[in-house]
């Protein structure tokens, strides 16, 4: 099993400290986070972490766990790159002299779908999103005409195949949740169960 | 737009003006909770002034060290199985329960902690005893949270107690600024918690679970059960004996889960782990099927993970799914509360016995016995051994008796040779291994269970980490036994230093004081034995003594806990000597 790119949703009451609470999981193992996002999600008062990791899935799958033990967390999951749509946003800040004497910087930019946010006479900000090879693909491509300054956001992704946490959140609310919310993940596994 | 039918439907509540400090104690009342550990201080005043006025109702615990008051209140809630309650004051007093609150969450002690705070308009800017709690004690705590407004004050009450006690328990922390003690507010009365959305203390029961366990039993030759704190914790003693006595499995014990089965019960072969008996060591690696109950495999117990049971599938029982997996891969997780499971899986295994396989075990027994325990337990000369003092209590005591280990030698031998007919009779500091644990959860333990004797079996090392907690004893008049079993070093760390470092007897050359003279400076009798012709006579006037009483046993210097597995090597290298 190699390390690769996992991305952590976790699905968390607003509270104080919760933020802690979550990044001590990973900074005890001494796992680096290589992106964090914190943001309402689609419940209203339901907050929702999206954590990037370079892990052995068996590694993610414990960690997983250990967070949604915690008393504030309703459920957390972790999905390949393949299980997701996701995206970055970045913003690029050049010399608005460049681009105007430099026709080709306008190219690019619209070949990269880059967008002019602010334009003032000293710099102009472009955003573009995508993934991280798509806004690092523009840096390069702009660091000629003279990069300014460069910042990129957090991944921000959406499960394929989830429904989303309307339906999950009543099932929370009752005092007696069906089973229908208990994902256990050996359920799949009878087949191994009984292979004795 | 609010009519006036609205106004008559809701009902009115009635409210009083109380402080937060009052609120707090009331919460605590309505939680049935009758005796507190704590040390005053600036930042916790106004809880302590209104405490003044409820004294009737609360007991009140003056300790001597905030450390000691947090494993007095883990000693009350491991032999009372109540939830334990400590009050400190802020900055110092809060950062000295910082090692009760690892040990009491890698043991899932239940306690809820109340720490007074400065007022919430210093908060972040140094102010006198100020210090972040709420960061220092988040991964030492189940669940904690500060109040900085005095509404607030029923409610997350209500849910610490929930959280503390319920699920797999662990401890919670209260930090309460100054101003929400003092502050007025309009109170409703209290309601206790039963539900948390984000909270789920007991996983699912899946009944596929349950048959896929049963069939693996059912279909064993060679099966063994390792069982812990769950079966406690979880009030479960009686369904696991049933379990257990339908199955005629044989099952060994970690170190907390020690007197949740009689030590003489047919089936129990003994101890788990680095210092456990052979028998149980050796045959981990050697059953088919491995059904761990309330246990979490920790590495005291499993040596070296590549090489623990890796022929056996694993039946795993655990009210936490995140231990299922975590170092022992499971062929069945059975998630939940083992009072509910283990009935469920008892009903569907078949009647067995093993009489083949249990005579396995009988003949590593015998062998242990041989080489290990009589000569420990009736040494023919020289110094007084730990384990002959543990088998001449034993006789006294018939196995009634709280034990309350401390960590090291005499905690393995404690563990290895103590007899018990009772469940909640093993305190000791398992997973965080706290020098220093005895002294104030026997005091605890005591408060949590009266009617009992508590012997507490402390090392020299030990009882000089808190030893203060002496003017709690002598301030309150409780009746504990403290047995201090002197070997003049470090005993462990020695005994390490012998076996792995040559012999290079690094700074466990460990002085003591006159333990009788410092016991009678807080005016509690004790004595010292040095002969073995004198051991059972010291032993039964301690036991017999109206009050505390204090017995040192000088036992042999560089005498060394066997079995053992070497640290780095598989429960089947294990090494009698």
């Amino acid at each position: 099993m190699q390390k690769q790119e996992f991305t952590i949703t976790v699905y968390t009451e607003n509270h104080i400290g919760l933020l802690n609470r979550i990044a001590i999981i990973f900074s005890r193992r001494k796992i680096n986070i290589e992106s964090l996002n914190t943001s309402p999600s689609e419940v209203e008062g339901i907050h929702r972490f999206t954590i990037v990791i370079d892990e052995l899935e068996e590694v993610v799958g414990k960690l997983v766990r250990q967070i949604e033990k915690q008393v504030e967390v309703l459920k957390a999951y972790y999905n390949t790159n393949n299980e997701i749509v996701w995206q970055e946003l970045a913003l690029y800040k050049v010399s608005t002299d460049e681009i105007a004497e430099k026709v080709q910087v306008e190219r690019l930019l619209r070949e990269y779908g880059a967008r002019a946010v602010v334009i003032r006479k000293d710099y102009t900000i472009f955003e573009t999103s995508g993934h991280r090879e798509e806004t690092n693909r523009l840096i390069s491509v702009l660091e000629p005409y003279g990069l300014i300054e460069f910042v990129r956001s957090a991944r921000v992704a959406i499960i394929k195949a989830s429904s989303g946490f309307h339906e999950k959140i009543k099932e929370f609310e009752a005092t007696d949740p069906s089973d229908a919310l208990i994902e256990n993940e050996y359920l799949g596994k009878q087949q191994e169960i009984f292979s004795m | 737009m609010e009519t006036a039918l609205d106004i008559i439907e809701q009902p009115v509540k009635e409210t009083v003006q109380i402080t937060g400090s009052h609120a707090l104690l009331e919460a605590l009342i309505a939680e049935r909770v009758d005796t507190i550990f704590g040390y005053p201080g600036g930042a916790i005043m106004p809880i302590y002034d209104a405490l003044y006025d409820y004294h009737e109702q609360l007991k009140h615990i003056l300790v001597r060290h905030e450390q000691g008051g947090i494993h007095a209140a883990q000693g009350f809630a491991r032999a009372s199985g109540k939830v334990g309650v400590v009050f400190a004051t802020s900055g110092p007093g809060a950062t000295n329960l910082v090692t009760g609150l690892a040990d009491a969450q890698i043991d899932s002690t239940p306690l809820v902690c109340i720490t007074g705070q400065v007022f919430a308009h210093l908060l972040g800017t140094d102010a006198f005893q100020e210090t972040d709690v709420i960061n220092i004690t988040t991964p030492v705590t189940k669940w904690n949270y500060q109040i900085t407004d005095a509404c607030e004050i029923p409610e997350v009450l209500a849910k610490a107690f929930y959280i503390a006690r319920s699920g797999r328990p662990g401890p919670v922390l209260i930090d309460i600024t100054k101003n929400a003690q003092l502050q007025l507010f309009e109170y409703a009365g209290y309601q206790t918690c039963d539900h948390i959305r984000s909270y789920r203390p007991k996983p699912y029961i899946r009944k596929e679970f349950i048959e896929a366990a049963a069939a693996l039993i059912n279909a064993a030759e060679k099966p063994f059960v390792i069982f812990g704190q769950g079966v406690i914790l979880g009030n479960a003693e009686q369904e696991f004996k049933a379990f257990l006595e339908k199955s005629g499995i044989p099952a060994a014990w970690t170190i907390l889960g020690l007197s949740a089965l009689a030590t003489d019960h047919p089936l129990n072969m003994g101890m788990l782990g680095m210092h456990g008996n052979y028998g149980p060591n050796v045959m981990t690696n050697e059953g088919d099927v491995l059904i761990a109950i309330g246990m979490r495999f920790d590495d005291r117990v499993t040596g070296r993970l590549d090489k623990y049971a890796k022929q056996a599938k694993v039946i795993h029982l655990d009210i936490d799914p995140s231990e299922i997996d975590k170092n022992v891969k499971a062929a069945v997780g059975v998630w939940g509360d083992c009072k509910e499971t283990l009935p469920m899986l008892t009903r569907l295994i078949q009647t067995k016995v093993y009489p083949q396989w249990i005579e396995k075990f009988r003949v590593y027994q015998k062998e242990e016995e041989k080489e290990v325990i009589s000569n420990e337990l009736y040494p023919a000369e020289g110094q007084i051994s730990m384990g002959e003092v543990l088998r001449v209590l034993n006789e006294l005591t018939e196995g009634e008796a709280i034990i309350v280990s401390d960590v090291g030698q005499h905690q393995m031998v404690a563990c290895r040779y103590a007899k018990f007919n009772q469940t909640r009779s093993n305190i000791t500091s398992g997973g965080l291994g706290t020098m220093g644990f005895a002294l104030p959860a026997a005091i605890g333990a005591k408060f949590g269970t009266p009617e009992r004797t508590v012997v507490a079996v402390i090392g020299d090392g030990g009882i000089q980490m808190t030893i203060q907690e002496l003017g709690t004893i002598m301030q309150t008049g409780i009746d504990i036994k403290i047995l201090i079993l002197n070997n003049q070093f470090l005993g462990m760390v020695r005994q390490w230093q012998q076996l792995f470092h040559d012999k290079r007897y690094s700074f466990v050359d460990i002085a003591s004081p006159d333990y009788v003279m410092v016991a009678k400076g807080y005016g509690i009798n004790g004595e010292t034995v040095k002969e073995r012709n004198h051991l059972k006579g010291a032993l039964q006037r301690m036991l017999s003594h109206q009050g505390s009483y204090l017995l040192e046993v000088m036992v042999g210097k560089e005498n060394n806990v066997f079995p053992m597995v070497p640290q780095g090597c598989s429960v089947s290298e294990i090494r009698l000597k």
